[in-house]
């Protein structure tokens, strides 16, 4: 095979700068919480949010602090009462079918916001988060006047009010995986982005202004893990819904029992990629790439541990160090780069953290050769070679662009590995043989399998985890069911 | 002359065994009126994580089981049970103080929610599962999976049989394993439930069956890092608030109690499953 290595990290294939334009965005210095329909300010003070990219301010941001979430819950509970649960089916899918116009009317402009505040590179941002946002409200728009078809029986109702804390990796698409169910379903909300990543959110409160959504159908409420631990634990919310980590997560199960709050969990993983010798090497390393460098590793679901089966080991791992070494790091806005920066220094200081560690552990590092831009959270690609399945580089999320390879021998091996893990979010099987996949699919202990392929998302499609990954799905007709109840019930 | 009967020793139901208590304790079970029935075992944690070992290990061969299996051996134990309806309702009226009749009721319910559980086994997934139309070159498929290790508060008031029933029988419809414990007042008829699943094909460990103060059980059972579900169906007398905190360490799915006897319900069956979604490649051809 042809040596395509370059040799200072750049060499082949440079591009000249393509940076997408921030003129699209019109951003205010400030912004409020969104509480009843309007823009107010917080009582909790403010904070700022930051391009992780240049460490350069965006804009100003509220925090609420617990009278704001009172009152972001008393207008969720007046919408809920008085106006959303005796809206028809039909009008309050007609609603979301509005959100999802505006969203892809707007979605130059939203990708250019997630890009700012998030550092993911554009390319994903434009072809990955904002069109599936879109989507994402047009297939529960659709659900909306269906809900005698969720499986629940006949007539089921709405929960009520719908506390929702989401992470900061796909600040809007989260956004989205919680609103649009839970308004299909007859829900209000009050949702309360990620603290370094609120802007999008912001926007879309604009867009639900545009929409003409009746206030208090959704608020949001800016602020740090405070502010979220308030809210969930706000008596007169109905449902909690969580996406973000496992520790986080034991705290909202543990402050909900006893009460009559149902609770969807979407935490952490640490996915094995399966690649067997029988697989189509290219595509799976380029399944490789995308599962753990996607986002920069900022996936819950990434393939962060790559299970090889032994024979091919060296081939593939060769493979995938020419391939991250032809990858562009930097500018999240420039359309040619591949990855973007790390979403905060905090984020990137625990990357360094288990890296070293890993090598502490005896693993082997390897890093793409790249450039590191002087400002801005930036990681490498990394890969650890000689990882044993002990070492915390195997058994704790990352949440970076970190891979750890480990090698099997028989099918059995590669499952009993794949399931060495507390977590069972996700999971990868590369084989060209479809009854091999099948018979592994069934025993790997996870919620959501891509065989010959990875991180795919779709709105029809169940997402979530087994064991200590969470409960409960976000998707499809079992993510519709999440914000419902019987009719009896 | 009358013949003198041979009275039963009740002991525990783990791994397909009838160990007594590695405690040595048991309790002392008495009819309505108060005359001596049998002396239970008083189960201890030692118990209730050998059961918990036991359901672990019957997990891969109960769930990996074919569904039409499974509703066969279910239905079975409606079949076993049925044979011995007279000893149940004979243990029920005694121990509950109840008339042959609503004995007989109790039994009647318990033996046909065997049967309508067992028809769940292979079309349950096909209610909850779904093949979902991703905007995509992918064939994506969504299917219900068992949990894994159930651990059960049953049912603690009159109406033993068919509430330890209508708690066990759903949970391992999907292929879940149980660590059940039996009402405390009247735990008779659940071991000798256990006699007829011992019986029913039902492969060892699937459900394991302890007896004694679920006050003092269902902590360690609520804790155990093997334990993947927690049906805290029968312990609304508990302080069963501080068992969903501990559950929530190892983020169990947890039910919370409710009152009565559950009835037989699809819901039941589905609380104790994974819904797992496989994408796979379409090629162009």
């Amino acid at each position: 095979m042809k040596d395509i290595t370059p040799t200072d990290g750049r060499g082949f294939l440079e591009y000249a700068p393509a940076p997408e334009s921030q003129a699209i965005l019109h951003l205010k210095d400030s912004y409020g919480l969104f509480i009843d329909g309007e823009f107010r300010d917080g009582s909790g003070g403010s904070f700022q949010t930051i391009s992780p990219a240049t460490e350069k301010k965006i804009a100003e941001i509220a925090i609420a602090d617990s009278a704001d979430v009172d009152l972001a819950v008393a207008a969720a509970r007046r919408a809920h009462t008085k106006v959303w649960s005796k809206l028809s089916g039909a009008d309050r899918g007609k609603y979301l079918f509005r959100i999802a116009r505006l969203v892809q009317e707007r979605a130059r402009e939203l990708a250019v916001a997630e890009s700012l505040d998030n550092g993911k590179p554009i390319k994903e941002s434009r072809d990955v988060d904002v069109p599936l946002v879109a989507a994402w409200f047009f297939y529960y728009a659709g659900w909306a006047d269906k809900l005698d078809y969720a499986g629940l029986g006949a007539n089921p109702r709405s929960l009520g009010v719908a506390a929702q804390v989401i992470p900061w990796n796909f600040p809007l698409l989260m956004l989205a995986w919680k609103i649009a169910p839970a308004l299909a379903a007859g829900n209000t909300v009050v949702l309360k982005p990620a603290e370094t990543t609120p802007l999008s959110a912001l926007l879309f409160a604009e867009i639900l202004q545009q929409a003409d959504l009746p206030p208090g159908v959704v608020n949001i409420v800016t602020g740090a893990g405070e502010t979220g631990a308030t809210l969930v634990r706000h008596p007169d919310v109905d449902k909690v819904a969580f996406t973000g980590s496992t520790g986080v997560g034991r705290e909202i199960a543990k402050a909900v029992a006893g009460s009559h709050k149902k609770v969807t969990l979407e935490l952490g993983g640490k996915a094995a990629n399966i690649v067997f010798d029988d697989a189509p090497i290219d595509q799976a390393v380029e399944g490789i790439v995308n599962g753990i460098f996607f986002n920069q590793g900022h996936v819950c679901c990434a393939g962060s541990r790559l299970l090889v089966q032994e024979n091919i080991h060296d081939e593939v791992v060769d493979r995938l160090k020419q391939r991250l070494s032809t990858l562009r790091l930097g500018d999240p806005l420039d359309k040619n780069t591949d990855i973007g920066a790390i979403n905060s220094r905090e984020q990137l200081e625990r990357i360094r953290a288990l890296s070293d560690i890993g090598e502490q552990e005896g693993a082997e590092r390897w890093s793409a050769p790249c450039d590191i831009p002087e400002s801005g959270f930036w990681f490498a690609p990394t890969i650890f070679t000689n990882v044993t399945t002990s070492s915390r580089i195997a058994r704790e999320e990352i949440f970076g662009p970190v891979l750890s390879v480990l090698t099997f021998r028989t099918p059995a091996e590669a499952i009993a590995k794949a399931n060495n893990t507390p977590y069972g979010l996700s999971a990868g099987i590369w084989s060209d043989k479809g009854s091999k996949i099948l018979a592994v699919a069934d025993q790997l202990r996870a919620g959501v399998i891509w065989a010959n392929t990875f991180n795919r998302f779709d709105p029809a499609s169940p997402f979530g985890g087994y064991k200590e990954s969470g409960y409960g799905r976000e998707g499809g007709r079992h993510g519709l069911a999440a914000y419902l109840k019987g009719a009896s019930a | 002359m009358s013949r003198l009967t041979i009275p039963k020793t009740y002991k525990l139901y783990i791994g397909g065994k009838f160990p007594r208590s590695e405690s040595g304790r048991t309790y002392e079970v008495s009819s309505a009126e108060g005359r001596f029935l049998a002396n239970a075992s008083l189960a201890s944690r030692k118990d209730a994580r050998d059961a918990v070992v036991a359901a672990r290990g019957a997990v891969a061969g109960w769930s990996g089981a074919t569904a039409y299996n499974r509703g066969q051996v279910l239905y079975r134990v409606a079949e076993v049970l049925e044979g011995r309806r007279a000893q149940f309702v004979d243990e029920i009226s005694s121990s509950e103080g109840v008339t042959a009749a609503v004995a007989g009721r109790q039994v009647d319910e318990a033996i046909d929610a065997w049967v309508w559980y067992a028809g769940w086994a292979d079309k349950f997934a096909q209610v909850a599962g779904a093949g979902n139309p991703v905007a995509g070159p992918y064939f994506n498929l969504s299917v219900p999976e068992p949990t894994g290790v159930v651990a059960v508060v049953a049912p603690q008031g009159a109406g033993s049989l068919a509430g330890l029933v209508e708690a066990v029988a759903p949970a391992l419809v999907a292929g879940n394993t149980v660590v059940v414990v039996a009402s405390e007042r009247f735990p008779l008829s659940a071991i000798s439930l256990a006699e007829v699943l011992a019986t029913s094909d039902l492969p060892a460990g699937v459900v394991n069956v302890l007896t004694g103060s679920p006050a003092e059980i269902a902590p360690w059972l609520a804790s155990h890092a093997d334990v993947n579900a927690l049906d805290l169906l029968g312990a609304g007398e508990l302080d069963w608030v501080d068992l969903e905190v501990v559950a929530a360490d190892t983020l169990k799915r947890v039910l919370r109690p409710e009152p009565g006897l559950p009835g037989r319900a699809l819901d039941r069956i589905l609380a104790f499953t994974e819904t797992k979604t496989v994408w796979h490649t379409k090629s162009t051809i």
